[in-house]
């Protein structure tokens, strides 16, 4: 019996009146774990009760602890009648069950009620002791860590990136039970809510089962999504990136120093001096013998301006042809025999067992060197016709489909030269019994290991080790355990992925073969090495690597798209619907590409294309990262070719042509796409080739095709030239002009991080936003739909621009665009964004200036991961690396304040390590930025309440991976809550919005509270993944279902650092206030 | 085509404090639309009629959801809702209760009960204050009334603890508390000319000199600064000797008109009224202990005194000049032997005078 579970609950507050009489409430508390239930006494006539109850103690499974919620209902005594409920808390019990994160829960969490929303606050206490259970058969997987980040999170280091993990599982859904006609909607809500909860508890089990499986610790870019099949059921999928992650110091502090591996001590003096111990190697042997590596390797040249100074050594292997129809994806030579190096973890099961399959990855960001080449989006879609799962055991249908769309994805990814696809992400769309599946992309080649450098000429010591591996799976397993014990191997795996490109550029390179391209594109030589070809235009679904070399800043592109279809049933709907997603897709294809053009750019970060399916229409939104990579060449403008001059009058096409020109020029000032120097090869527009749209018109079946960048990319040369032939075409030339640009002061990006932007203050806004739209108009064309949906995009920006204009200047980052067709005439967008203050006068000098100032800021941001390698000791056995190789990609940094940084930043982790070990730490991160109290440094949350008696931790959100000017030190586990809420009062509750407006609010408050309770101030990578709103206005009823998660954290402020004495005294003094009211 | 539903929910709560201004001031969400555009926000941020529109609405819809925490303000900083910095909880607690003086003029000294409320349509077309900020204000003078009815303790501390208010703002609503516990008559025609101001002037004097926790003694009972000392009130009649007895009113009037002997213009108009205003003036302190008489306070002080000296065109000069040896010279009479009420009551009774002595 591996874990003891206990719980306290202290007391109430805020408690709604539920006895008239006495406008009193009688209220006592349920604490249930699995089947057990526990009652405190009833606290009588308070609203604010305090039972300060015993400890519950429950004695179960740890995979109950990883599957149950613990469920808290807070009732109404009544002595004659049933008791009422009045709300129930669901606490997610999986961040107590590994040892580095929260030791406790304990806190004021909303106690909630699907038909009322939020009804008070209760205060309590969770704590887990968990028995040691090194059982190899155990069904539980404590201890795996989940992140939603999509980048290796800060504070952690990979040691190994093991690959794709996903699964799902399946339930009927209560609401479609035959129950269900006989309870009330409440107890259906919190049946299904209950549901929910578990299964995913299930889900993450059975994932981080896999992970152990596979020898990893963690998952990265975890991602659960649910799929309402109404009556064929509920499904719950996840996908993400097992990994091995290393914790950074922190934990083992405060013995760091003492402690300090001797190989580490010589590479955190480098930090401090650089020049002194430039040329002492640091390096250390410490990989397996078996496959010990050559030692000395050159270093790579780090400058992004110098292109290295030596040949590329072509690498081999790139010819495995495309029609090669093995799917393992492990190209024939050398690549699919990598070897599992032999890692100083004894619990490693032997590897290779189930890992990789699919060579995909969850992961959007990755440190620099990693990601080697980028061939392009690949992506694949069909539609289905769901059906009543029969046997929830074994969701075969569910896992063979995804398994097909797998497929096809990694034979296009294949097809592109590349062994792998990054910025992986899934989704369906649902209407009725149609379902479309999607799949997304980036097909890449990737440095399977993290490569090492001495950069002993440019005079930093900086050796980076061995972090990284990566491990495919090849299929024979024979094969790779046969090379395992072959020592050159090594060499013949360095020397292959010793990839001469430089960083800046190096991911444009085309991964393909020149001569064997899968498609037309027009080469050229890169414009940064001028060594490798690059594609003129690359589109990725990843962010932006750190080290890219871009001019100006970025923007944020979206196509839209409205496509009319006859309502249908069944196999005619969906082979209806299969026919039109090739078109669709191309559409919005051209449109991104047009409209790239049109802001003088040639590359598209981030892309998502989202296809939504409704009785009558399709909706396609394709949203994405703009930006100008100077290693591509300059994008050609646009031309407006008549299709015969009689059609349409030449001066109407030429006031067309002058406008798209016009609007160019404007946008090139606009977002400052001033490229270092133009060459004059290859400038100009290329000859459009001719069009190959055969290829996609060929025929769909049920199971519709992919798109991939592979086969739409002949429209990219239609981009050059377009022509007019009917009015639709002049037309969609218009809507492409009618996007405007952000008013002055703002920029918008929906990546990580924003091209051109990085030195953010500290004001942080994240918002979500719903719109719908009815369609009353029952004629409408495809044309007419396209403008209204387009306008509802377009006015959500401006809305966004005109609540926000206080932050100028002030970029909305990560905008993420949820479309659905709620019913046969609703349009819904949702909107997840955050908006983030910058330094304008630092962005403009920053553009002239030496980038001195630009690579300590760069690299402070870009990787915090190699940064906090200098603070690691503990696990220093493997092997040690140094943080300057962050920022390798700019010569002139400024090392000596870095340095600095780095050993204060080390003694703060230490100093909180102390606080955090006494238990109950709330850190306090610094308010919003316009709070006067909050001048300069930020205080503790005590001293910055003006009246007393508070103990609310401000809880930042944010859809990104970090927080500006604010570091991570913990990770406290994940959230992932969802929410159902119901009405039978909607015109009371303020209509829809009013309805919709308070529910959100509630799901904020709800996250901040656990998140606080955990001890955590700050949710990063926050996102809503599933806004589901149903509405019967005649019956004056409303329905909504939200699903959240991100990563529950700890940070500070980085001003903290520099006093980190006198934070973390205040924030132990605060922390101990707080918890004094409990 | 329309919009269904349109919400913006932001983690820190954004609000406008332009827009909740027109909130409390009780303008309605198209109206407000309005008001904004003519103050030319629209070019701020290349804005349209629609998304002004739509935030006025979120930020009403936010603004309406907060209401019922700013009901007991202490609350707004331990909810969960929504997350405000603590700078902006004091604005919108501070402005919430704000009132406006045209508004509290008409309800002064009212009882906030129902029958008042039902007339505050009234009171709205009179003042120009709409009927929704006018219940908003009433209902928080009600709220105020009822919560330190109950507590025991300054009043001033109470209302500033409970409600989070500031200093100026506690005081203004002790006063209206004040004024509606003792029901003084403020609405004569004569009174007209008096605004919240010196109102809320004169009960701040009232409650720190004459109420039961002005003595010091009766700390921390229940009602002390709303209730007046009842031992005192019945004291003032002592007062009467002074002009009751001849001699004493005799005395007392030839050494004020010594002290004040060349000193003023309106000197020989002072001699003659003495008597009239030393009586008008302690036959207020002496039926103080009527209920019906304590309303009138203020009245009598305008009738009895104010409007006789203003008739004389004494100027505020001469009246402070006049109070101060009125005041003082019954010190020297040796006859007189109640100093301490005389005191007590003359220290508030000159200080309201001074403050209502104007046009």
């Amino acid at each position: 019996m591996p874990g003891k579970l206990k719980a306290k609950i202290v007391a109430g507050r805020h408690l709604p009146v539920m006895d008239r009489a006495s406008d009193l409430t009688d209220a006592f508390v349920e604490v249930k774990f699995g089947n057990t239930t526990f009652k405190t006494d009833v606290c009588p006539k308070s609203l604010n009760p305090q039972w300060n109850s015993e400890w519950f103690k429950f004695e179960v499974d740890d995979e109950d602890l990883q599957d149950e919620p613990l469920q808290i209902t807070v009732l109404d005594h009544d002595t004659y009648s049933a008791n009422d409920a009045i709300g129930k808390v669901y606490i997610d019990i999986d961040p107590l069950l590994y040892s580095e994160a929260a030791s406790v829960i304990s806190g004021w969490f909303p106690i909630y009620d699907t038909i009322h929303g939020i009804r008070g606050e209760i205060n309590v206490i969770v704590k887990v002791e968990l028995f040691n259970d090194l059982n190899r058969f155990r069904q539980s997987s404590c201890g795996v860590k989940f992140f939603c980040t999509t980048c290796i999170p800060q504070c952690y280091r990979a040691t190994l990136v093991h690959g794709f993990v996903e699964e799902l599982v399946v339930n009927e859904d209560p609401e479609y039970q035959w129950i269900d006609r006989i309870r009330t909607p409440r107890a259906s809500n919190e049946a299904r809510q209950r549901l929910i909860s578990l299964m995913s508890g299930e889900l993450q089990r059975k994932i981080g089962l896999k992970v152990l499986e596979m020898g990893g610790n963690a998952v990265v870019g975890y991602l659960q999504c649910f799929d309402l099949e109404g009556e064929s059921g509920l499904v719950v999928r996840a996908i993400g990136t097992a990994c091995t992650l290393d914790k950074l110091s922190s934990g083992s502090a405060p013995n760091t120093n003492t402690h300090m591996h001797p190989n580490t001590a010589p590479a955190s003096n480098a930090c401090n001096s650089p020049s002194k111990d430039g040329k002492e190697p640091v390096f250390v042997e410490d990989l397996p013998s078996s496959s010990g590596p050559p030692t000395p390797f050159r270093a790579l040249p780090t400058s992004s301006s110098s292109p290295p100074p030596f040949s590329p050594s072509k690498p081999c292997s790139r010819q495995s042809s495309s029609s090669d129809t093995d799917l393992s994806l492990t190209p024939k030579t050398g690549k699919n025999t990598w070897p599992r190096p032999s890692f100083p973890f004894s619990s490693l099961p032997s590897p290779t067992l189930h890992i990789g399959e699919f060579p995909f990855f969850t992961l959007t960001s990755f440190p620099p060197g990693f990601l080697l080449h980028v061939g392009g989006v690949v992506s694949a879609r069909s539609v289905k016709l769901l059906d009543r799962i029969h046997n929830p055991d074994e969701p075969e249908t569910r896992d063979a489909w995804w398994e097909e769309i797998r497929q096809e994805i990694k034979s296009h990814a294949r097809a592109l030269g590349c062994h792998a696809v990054v910025g992986y992400s899934e989704s369906t769309s649902i209407c009725e019994e149609v379902c479309i599946l999607s799949a997304s992309g980036t097909a890449a080649i990737l440095n399977p290991r993290y490569m090492r450098e001495g950069c002993l000429d440019i005079g930093c010591t900086d050796h980076r080790l061995v972090s990284f591996f990566l491990l495919f799976s090849s299929k024979s397993k024979c094969q790779s355990s046969h090379v395992y014990d072959n020592a050159p191997f090594w060499f013949l795996l360095f020397s292959r992925f010793e990839d001469p490109s430089p960083p800046s550029c190096g991911f444009c390179h085309i991964p393909y073969d020149e001569l064997n391209m899968p498609f037309p594109a027009q080469l050229t030589y890169c414009y940064h090495c001028r060594r490798q070809k690059v594609p003129d235009v690359l589109f990725t679904t990843i962010d932006l690597p750190s080290e890219a070399a871009v001019a100006g800043k970025g923007c944020l592109i979206q196509a839209r798209l409205c496509r009319l279809k006859k309502k249908a049933q069944g196999e005619t709907n969906a082979t209806a619907i299969s026919n039109l997603l090739p078109f669709m897709e191309y559409e919005l294809h051209t449109q991104l590409m047009n409209k790239l053009k049109l802001r003088s750019m040639n590359a598209l970060f981030g892309l998502h294309i989202q296809i939504s399916v409704g009785e009558n229409m399709l909706l396609g939104l394709a949203s994405a990262t703009g930006v100008y990579l100077t290693a591509l060449p300059a994008p050609g403008g646009i031309q407006i070719a008549g299709k015969t001059p009689g059609d349409l009058s030449n001066e109407h096409i030429s006031s067309i042509q002058k406008r798209i020109n016009d609007t160019i020029a404007v946008n090139k000032e606009l977002y400052q796409i001033n490229p270092p120097e133009l060459a004059e090869e290859g400038v100009g527009s290329p000859i459009p080739e001719p069009r190959h749209r055969s290829r996609l018109f060929r025929s769909h079946s049920e199971s519709s095709d992919e798109l991939s960048e592979l086969d739409l990319s002949h429209g990219k040369k239609d981009a050059f030239v377009l022509e007019i032939d009917d009015t639709d075409a002049v037309e969609d030339i218009h809507s492409l002009l009618i996007d405007a640009p952000p008013p002055t002061g703002f920029y918008s990006c929906n990546t990580e991080n924003m091209p051109g932007i990085s030195n953010w203050t500290s004001g942080v806004q994240m918002f979500t936003s719903v719109r719908v739209l009815r369609l009353s108009n029952a004629n409408l064309t495809n044309q007419g739909l396209n403008k209204i949906f387009t306008d509802l995009c377009e006015n959500l920006l401006k809305s966004f621009y005109f609540k926000l204009r206080s932050m100028i200047p002030c970029c909305l980052c990560h905008l993420n665009f949820t479309v659905a067709v709620p019913e046969e005439e609703l349009i819904q967008v949702t909107v997840t964004a955050v908006a983030m203050t910058y330094d304008k006068e630092q962005t403009q000098e920053k553009t002239a200036e030496k980038p001195v100032n630009k690579g300590s800021l760069e690299a402070e941001e870009q990787l915090q991961f190699p940064l906090e390698l200098c603070a690691d000791s503990s696990s220093s056995n493997i092997q040690t690396a140094s943080k300057i190789s962050g920022i390798f990609n700019s010569a002139s940094v400024d090392y000596g304040s870095f340095a600095d940084r780095c050993s204060t930043w080390l003694e703060l982790l230490r100093l909180k390590a102390h606080t955090i070990r006494r238990g109950s730490v709330k850190t306090i991160s610094s308010l919003e930025r316009c709070s006067p109290l909050q001048e300069g440094r930020s205080r503790s949350l005590r001293s910055s309440r003006s009246f007393g008696g508070s103990s609310v931790t401000v809880v930042k959100m944010t859809p990104l991976s970090f927080l500006p000017g604010i570091r991570i030190i913990k990770y406290l586990g994940i959230i992932n809550m969802f929410f159902i809420r119901e009405t039978t009062s909607l015109r009371e509750e303020g209509g829809v919005s009013g309805f919709l407006h308070s529910f959100i609010a509630e799901v904020f408050a709800m996250v901040r509270a656990h998140v606080a309770a955990l001890g955590g101030n700050a949710v990063v990578s926050y996102s809503m993944k599933e806004c589901v709103f149903m509405e019967n206005p005649n019956k004056n009823q409303a329905q909504c279902l939200i699903n959240v998660s991100g990563d529950a954290v700890i940070c500070i402020s980085e001003t903290d650092q520099e006093s980190s004495a006198s934070t973390a005294n205040t924030g132990q003094t605060g922390g101990g206030g707080t918890d004094g009211a409990t | 085509m329309s919009v269904e539903l349109d919400v913006f929910v932001g983690n820190t709560t954004i609000m406008d404090e332009e827009v909740y201004q027109l909130w409390l001031d009780g303008y309605t969400v198209n109206d407000a639309v309005k008001v904004r555009m003519e103050g030319g926000v629209m070019d701020e941020c290349e804005a349209s009629k629609d998304v002004l529109l739509s935030d006025t609405m979120d930020q009403y819809r936010t603004f309406q959801m907060c209401e019922r925490l700013l009901h007991s303000p202490a609350k707004l900083a331990n909810q969960l809702l929504f997350q405000i910095p603590p700078h902006r909880q004091i604005m919108l607690i501070e402005r919430y209760y704000a009132f406006d003086d045209t508004f509290v003029r008409e309800v002064l000294g009212k009882k906030l009960s129902k029958g008042t409320k039902k007339d505050l349509d009234d009171i709205s077309a009179k003042t120009g204050v709409t009927l929704k900020s006018c219940r908003r204000q009433f209902d928080n003078f009600k709220r105020v009334f009822k919560v330190v009815e109950e507590l025991k303790g300054p009043l001033v501390e109470n209302i500033r603890q409970h409600f989070l208010l500031s200093d100026k703002l506690a005081r203004d609503y002790a006063a209206i508390v004040f004024f509606a516990n003792n029901r003084f008559e403020t609405g004569k025609r004569k009174l007209q000319y008096l605004s919240f101001q010196d109102f809320a002037f004169c009960a701040g004097q009232l409650i720190s000199n004459w109420t039961v926790g002005a003595v010091g003694e009766y700390n921390m009972v229940e009602d002390m600064d709303v209730d007046l000392d009842k031992e005192f009130l019945q004291e003032l009649k002592e007062l009467k000797i002074l002009i009751t007895d001849k001699d004493l009113l005799d005395q007392h009037k030839s050494l004020v008109c010594t002290a004040l002997r060349g000193k003023t213009k309106v000197f020989p108009e002072m001699e003659t009224s003495f008597k009239n205003l030393s009586r008008g003036l302690i036959n207020i302190a002496a039926k103080l202990t009527n209920t019906k008489d304590v309303r009138d306070f203020f009245i009598d002080l305008v009738e009895k005194f104010i409007e006789p000296c203003r008739s004389d065109r004494w100027t505020a000069a001469d009246m402070k000049l006049y109070l101060t040896h009125y005041t003082n010279s019954a010190h020297i009479l040796d006859t007189f032997k109640h100093q301490v009420v005389w005191d007590r009551y003359m220290g508030v009774v000159k200080s309201c005078i001074f403050k209502m002595y104007h046009d």
